[in-house]
């Protein structure tokens, strides 16, 4: 068995009287790209928020690259090498899409206070680093012509595309990708497929990936995870996935 | 390189302005009048732009503004009337004082945001009022006498011109622009790697530290200070300049302290209508212009400073890109 | 012993000043409840307040009751011009321009009125007479029984239109969900607007009997306690009206016990003290959860 770059053993959340995600387990090997369906309100993006550790799992352990991140800030978990896009856009609305991009390469500036108010020492180094590091990962996107345009202007897809632009300047080892594709219409989503299939081997990072619709899923990922009602009922290969009757139960049969 | 050009020519508009004003003074054209206005403003850009770092740079709602200030004044006071240390000690060591007030007033606020925070800061900054009232060393209620006049007018401007290059600086950094992160997006900001409560805090301290730089300069333009001065009613003023002069923008602190200075200053021959017309001017702002004079956009961005940053060919090799865009945001 | 009296004494005299807090405290907390405004020129209110039946009584020779009938009436009416002309215009503008449009308006009740009134403090003639009550040893004055009488008849109205008139029910609905509350037929400007009359017409209540109680009125005095009603209100749990009325009467006890027993000049100091505390720990404020009903 490959090394395991995230693992979740028996993660639960409840809020108030609602287990939204109730013992969870999961393992992401180094370099798979993995899907996490299931039909709206499953908990999904709960999960997310658990690794991510924009909550705190009410029970349960979530290991990152061997280590316990469990309860971590989510500043902490973006700094060890995981990053995540929103499924309700959360761009720097007022900023400009260059900006935007600079921000997440927080991480890597070394220098400190007083070399960026007199700018001095690394400062100009560090920032014409990030300048171009940021220039280049908007021309991946194709969004580098509107580098100077205020990221609220962009049309929905081009704002989606930022979003992961902006988590891949964090530079993670694992990046989580909510509903990436929701909102595109049938070309913009296979567009966005082949580049996530490209940015991973061209980044050599590991993907999760959740999606709303099953079908877009199977083309890519390798292994699925799919959750209903906070629970996982079904983990697998695609053509597992799809002739599980947990699945079609509940996913095919209970959505559309 | 390209910022250092603007940083160049900034610097030399600044010191041009100095030059010129510090000439009319001299030559009596500028009366003492204009002259203490002169320096209030210099003062009042101090704490427009300190404050505009907390309010408009990183999002968080203070109104407590003025509490830094007495800190700064009255420890800076203390140094120079009572151990008879220099003013530059004293400037230093109220900015450290304010700052580290700043710090602890930060903290157990920062779980508190928008109106209570807001409300917060007011009640914090009258509880240190009432405290410095109560301090019969600094002379309580009745004020503080015998205060060297050390604020001239060369040291209130230079002192506004480091302050404005400090904040400058800092917001056109990975720093600044994290806590810009924060106002744009907390949880976004969070998911990106910026440490939230680290930067409010620092954002915080900074604020209060400039706010005590401010104090000590604004305690020796006077000879006797009164702790009265600094009541909640003065921080909804340096609210308002920056509020009017555009939040996250600091070309918009700079013309909010010189508008409701020069106005407070116009105004004073006609007492009982002045704060009648200050606070139409205010809810007419609010309804026609609400981003204030300059909201988000900084005069750099005007085409003289756009040319000349196009005209660094060194920076262009270095990007392989045109004019830079200087890391403030949205004004593109 | 000795201790024993002056702390029912304090006791008695806060639940006076108290009381003038939770007049005030209610419209704010009612405001807040509905258009999340901290409406600085609520204390200016108050003081046109005063002002108007202070002109009622000296130059009308009204007496007390309907010169306060008359300042409610009339600053409700103010309150709901004030909410018209300067905060409706703004309901979809970000907080922040609201809150400095409050802040001007406030400076401009307190300046426009130093012009037509004078800055000079006016002395409110007084209306109780000397009257005294000395009940076990403890004084109990005429102005602190109206103040009770006073309080205690508005707060029954007040609860009486929200829990149980039809217009209460639409204050209700507002404060828990505008949009929603709109789709289902009610005016939400209409009903913020007199949510502001309300307001505006117990806060003037409070100012007159300030006025009673101190003897003293001035075109800054609704500064101060604007301030320390708001901080009732936070206290209360801000949005619940049994919580302004409690939030307002416990802070005037403390008030009162803080100059008793300590020193006056702390008395504010206290006030926000007691804000920051409940801020930091139990910013629901005390009765939180527990009257979770907002307005």
């Amino acid at each position: 068995m490959a090394e395991s770059i995230l693992k979740c053993s028996n993660v639960s959340i409840v809020f108030g009287g609602l287990t939204a995600v109730d013992d969870f387990n999961m393992y992401i090997n180094d370099g798979e790209l993995i899907g996490l369906i299931g039909p709206n309100g499953a908990g999904k993006t709960t999960a997310f928020n658990l690794l991510t550790g924009v909550y705190a799992p009410t029970s349960g352990k979530i290991e990152f690259c061997g280590e316990n991140v469990t309860g971590m800030k989510p500043s902490e978990i973006t700094a060890r090498g995981m990053a995540r896009t929103f499924q309700n856009i959360r761009l720097f609305s007022e900023l400009s899409v260059l900006d935007n991009v600079k921000i997440a390469f927080h991480k890597h500036i070394r220098y400190n206070l007083l070399e960026a108010a007199l700018r001095i020492g690394r400062y100009m180094e560090d920032e014409i680093r990030t300048d171009i590091e940021a220039h280049k990962l908007l021309k991946i996107f194709g969004l580098d012509e509107l580098a100077n345009e205020t990221a609220k202007n962009l049309p929905y897809g081009a704002q989606r595309r930022l979003e992961i632009a902006r988590a891949l300047a964090t530079g993670p080892k694992l990046l989580l990708l909510d509903e990436p594709a929701a909102g595109m219409n049938p070309q913009e989503t296979q567009d966005l497929m082949n580049l996530i299939a490209w940015l991973r081997k061209e980044f050599k990072i590991t993907i999760l990936l959740i999606e709303h619709d099953m079908s877009l899923v199977m083309g890519i990922c390798e292994r699925i995870y799919v959750l209903e009602y906070g629970k996982t009922i079904a983990m697998g290969g695609p053509a597992e996935i799809q002739r599980n009757p947990h699945v079609i139960r509940a996913y095919l049969g209970g959505d559309d | 390189m390209i910022e250092r050009r603007t940083d160049a020519l900034l610097a030399v508009v600044g010191l041009v302005l100095f030059a010129i004003i510090y000439g009319l003074i001299e030559a009596d054209v500028i009366g003492p009048f204009w002259k203490l206005n002169i320096i209030i403003i210099c003062i009042n850009v101090i704490m427009s732009v300190s404050l505009n770092l907390i309010n408009g740079y990183t999002g968080q709602f203070s109104l407590g503004h003025a509490g830094f200030m007495a800190v700064g004044a009255y420890v800076s006071v203390v140094l120079t009337a009572k151990l008879h240390l220099p003013f530059a000690v004293a400037i230093l060591v109220a900015a450290v004082a304010a700052g580290f007030v700043g710090f602890l007033i930060g903290i157990p606020t920062l779980r508190l945001n928008g109106d209570y925070l807001a409300i917060a800061t007011l009640g914090l900054c009258e509880i240190i009022r009432i405290v410095i009232m109560n301090i019969n060393y600094v002379g309580g209620a009745a004020g503080f006498t015998g205060i060297p006049h050390h604020t001239t007018f060369t040291w209130a401007f230079l002192v506004m011109l480091a302050t404005l290059f400090f904040v400058k600086n800092f917001v056109n950094s990975a720093h600044g622009r994290a806590c810009i992160a924060i106002r744009e997006n907390e949880i976004a900001a969070e998911a990106m790697g910026v440490k939230i409560v680290n930067y409010k805090v620092l954002a915080f301290t900074l604020g209060a530290a400039f706010a005590g730089v401010a104090g000590a300069l604004f305690a020796h333009s006077f000879y006797i200070l009164m702790p009265g001065t600094f009541s909640f009613l003065q921080s909804f003023n340096y609210l308002i300049m920056v509020v009017l002069g555009g939040l996250g923008s600091i070309t918009g602190s700079i013309a909010g302290a010189f508008v409701v200075t020069g106005i407070s200053a116009a105004l004073a021959g006609v007492p009982e209508f002045r704060m009648i017309i200050y606070s139409i001017i205010l809810i007419l702002l609010m309804f026609y212009r609400p981003q204030g004079l300059f909201g988000y956009v900084e005069i750099t961005n005007l085409p003289i400073f756009r040319y000349l940053k196009n005209m660094s060919p060194e920076a262009k090799r270095a990007m392989g890109i045109d004019g830079e865009d200087k890391g403030k945001g949205g004004e593109a | 012993m000795d201790f024993f009296n002056v702390f029912v004494q304090q006791i008695i005299n806060g639940v006076s000043l108290g009381s003038i807090y939770a007049l005030i405290a209610l419209g704010y907390t009612m405001v807040y409840g509905i258009i999340k405004l901290i409406n600085f020129a609520h204390g200016d209110i108050y003081m046109v307040g005063a002002y108007v039946s202070f002109f009622a009584v000296t130059m009308a020779n009204m007496s007390i009751v309907p010169a306060l009938l008359i300042s409610m009436v009339v600053t409700a009416l103010l309150g709901m011009l004030v909410e018209r002309l300067a905060y409706a215009p703004l309901r979809h503008a970000p907080r922040i321009s609201v809150l400095i449009t409050a802040i001007g308006m406030s400076f401009l009740l307190e300046y426009g009125s130093m012009y037509f009134v004078s800055p000079t403090p006016r002395t409110f003639p007084e209306v109780m007479g000397n009257l005294a009550y000395n009940i076990g040893g403890f004084v109990i004055n005429g102005q602190q029984l109206l103040i009770f009488a006073i309080t205690i008849i508005l707060m029954v109205v007040l609860t009486y239109v929200v829990q149980k008139t039809k217009v209460g029910q639409a204050m209700r609905a507002v404060s828990f969900d505008t949009e929603t509350a709109q789709l289902m037929g009610i005016n939400a400007n209409r009903i913020i607007n007199f949510t502001f009359g309300i307001g505006s017409a117990l806060a003037a209540a409070g100012g007159v009997l300030v006025g009673v109680y101190y003897n003293s009125i001035d075109p800054l005095m609704g500064i101060m306690p604007g301030l320390k009603a708001f901080v009732a209100a936070v206290f209360g749990g801000i949005g619940s009206i049994p919580g302004a009325m409690a939030g307002g009467i416990m802070l005037g006890v403390i008030e009162a016990l803080v100059s008793g027993f300590i020193s006056s000049t702390f008395r504010d100091a206290a006030a926000f003290a007691i804000l920051i505390l409940v801020l930091l720990f139990r910013p629901s404020g005390i009765f939180g959860k527990a009257v979770r009903e907002k307005v």
